[in-house]
């Protein structure tokens, strides 16, 4: 009955309906991008525009990622470089998160850590790497602190906004049912600044990465950053841009992790991203 | 002025509060019976919310004597749940562990056991704020108070609101302390009301009106034009003309 068009003039309402995209449509379109640099690469190597000595084509990069993993080069390099990251990410992620909570949460920890970090904050962790060797001398010590202190300000900036935008009506509506201050951070403060915490755990693990090649290009012996100084000495542009592949390749890997975390720490969150 | 109860659950003399230099408290004297409902009408700014905030232990005193029960729940005029917690923990939230049980059994007086498993945002305002009463009557207070808790609903669901948290507060006995600006629902629900001017309580009076109220009741009108005189707002003779909010009520 509705169907007929009995007022004229008048129309149905069409809601605009967001259709249910499958996962193998979003995945492929997300792997657009880099075949497309894939093949313009390839293209560019078999015409001959870019030569050997600037680049090595994709099929002889594959052969020496063949070869790397062959010997065991590319494994070892691979296993140290990702426990120096990942110890120094650990480090620097434990230090922000405590002392954003302590000075976004606490007047007296504001008032008494927060203009010291700042100034730290500024300080490039680069001009740090020299002043590390003389005090901890050429081992792992210094490569993993670099990293470390490298990741702690990007965490501690986001933790401490975060924690500071929680709403005050509801942190006195918990005290009012009488919630402990240590409860009140775990179950209330923390899962409502988890997107700081999540934005600030991304730029810390892109810096993380950043920190372990500036750690590993000065004085290593392994790890990555290592194999990619001695191919730049025998001018092996396909190790060269393996290693350049490996670091990119563990961005998109940390920026997967950081979306799944997402998921799933966040279950509360509705598609509108409205909160009651 | 009531005669003060023998067991009183709520003793307030001369308190004072002050805002700069403007006092909104000035020597308020308040009793409340155990068991007893007392509504607290006053315009915008009277200090209403200041005087349920003390008695909650949200606010500080300035002067005066304030005793209050230890068991002491505030339910807000927003909902104010975690929203990174479940309905169900959200009524338990800051008390033992063990005690979801009772929190099932607060959800269902308010008619929403089926939601236990929800996340906040998923509810509808009227939902929410059942939400936040069931988790106010889980503590088995002595004390409710209640911070207009209906003002951010609408007028039907108020209506149901109304009849539930009167419903609940006849099974549970706590003594009850509503803040509000809506004179029908302070007749409706109250079995006394106050009237907070000028920093005192200019009318403090039982409300005699024979339950279930009727806003047609001639003695529910006649009540109702004498607190929103008190409130300072101008009735006429004919209760016809009586201001649009406190027509509410009226179905």
């Amino acid at each position: 009955m509705s169907g007929t068009t009995a007022h004229q003039g008048l129309v149905r309402p069409r809601p605009q309906r967001r259709r249910g995209r499958g996962r193998t449509y979003s995945a492929t379109v997300r792997a657009l991008g880099p075949i497309a640099l894939l093949v313009l690469w390839w293209a560019a190597s078999a015409t001959g525009v870019l030569t050997p000595d600037v680049l090595a084509s994709p099929g002889e990069v594959l052969r020496a990622v063949g070869e790397l993993w062959g010997n065991g080069q590319l494994p070892d390099a691979l296993t140290t470089s990702l426990t120096r990251s990942g110890l120094g990410l650990l480090i620097g992620l434990a230090a922000g998160l405590v002392l954003g909570i302590t000075t976004g949460f606490t007047r007296l920890g504001d008032e008494l850590l927060d203009s010291s970090i700042q100034t730290l904050r500024t300080i490039p962790f680069l001009s740090l790497v020299p002043l590390f060797m003389v005090w901890f001398g050429i081992n792992e010590t210094a490569k993993i602190l670099l990293i470390a202190v490298a990741t702690t300000f990007p965490m501690y900036v986001s933790t401490s906004s975060g924690v500071r935008n929680t709403d005050p009506k509801l942190v006195e509506a918990m005290r009012s049912f009488g919630m402990g201050r240590f409860a009140l951070v775990r179950e209330v403060v923390l899962p409502g600044a988890l997107p700081s915490l999540l934005a600030g755990l991304r730029l810390s693990m892109t810096l993380s990465v950043i920190a372990l090649i500036a750690a590993e290009e000065i004085n290593a012996t392994a790890g990555i950053g290592y194999l990619m100084s001695q191919a730049q000495s025998y001018a092996r542009t396909d190790i060269l841009a393996v290693c350049i592949l490996v670091y990119g390749l563990l961005g998109l890997t940390a920026d997967m992790v950081v979306r799944l975390l997402e998921r799933v720490l966040m279950p509360w969150r509705t598609t509108q991203g409205a909160t009651r | 002025m009531t005669d003060p109860a023998p067991r009183p659950a709520v003793r307030v003399r001369e308190l004072r509060r002050v805002f700069g230099d403007r006092a909104v408290l000035d020597g308020l004297r308040l009793d409340i019976a155990r068991g007893e409902f007392v509504a607290l009408l006053g315009a915008s700014g009277s200090g209403k919310t200041t005087l349920l905030r003390i008695l909650g232990a949200l606010d500080g005193a300035d002067g005066g004597e304030v005793l209050v029960p230890e068991a002491r729940t505030v339910v807000f005029q927003e909902p104010r749940l975690v929203p990174s917690k479940k309905v169900l923990a959200n009524v338990t939230v800051a008390l033992p562990r063990g005690r979801s049980g009772h929190g099932l059994r607060a959800l269902a007086e308010v008619g929403l056991e089926r939601h236990a498993d929800a996340w906040p945002a998923t509810l509808s305002g009227g939902e929410a704020q059942r939400v936040a009463l069931a988790r106010a009557l889980v503590r088995e207070p002595e004390l409710l108070l209640l911070d207009e808790p209906f003002a951010a609903l609408d007028a039907l669901t108020r209506l149901k609101m109304q009849d539930l948290v009167g419903e609940l507060c006849r099974k549970h006995r706590p003594a009850v302390l509503l803040v509000t600006h809506d004179v029908d629902e302070a007749v409706r629900l109250a079995d006394r009301v106050a009237v907070l001017r000028d920093g005192r309580l200019v009318t403090d009076e039982p409300v005699t009106v024979d339950r279930p109220r009727d806003p047609g009741d001639p003695a529910f009108g006649a009540l109702r034009r004498r607190l929103l005189d008190d409130l300072g707002v101008a009735t006429t003779p004919q209760p016809s003309t009586a201001p649009e909010r406190t027509e509410v009520g009226v179905i």
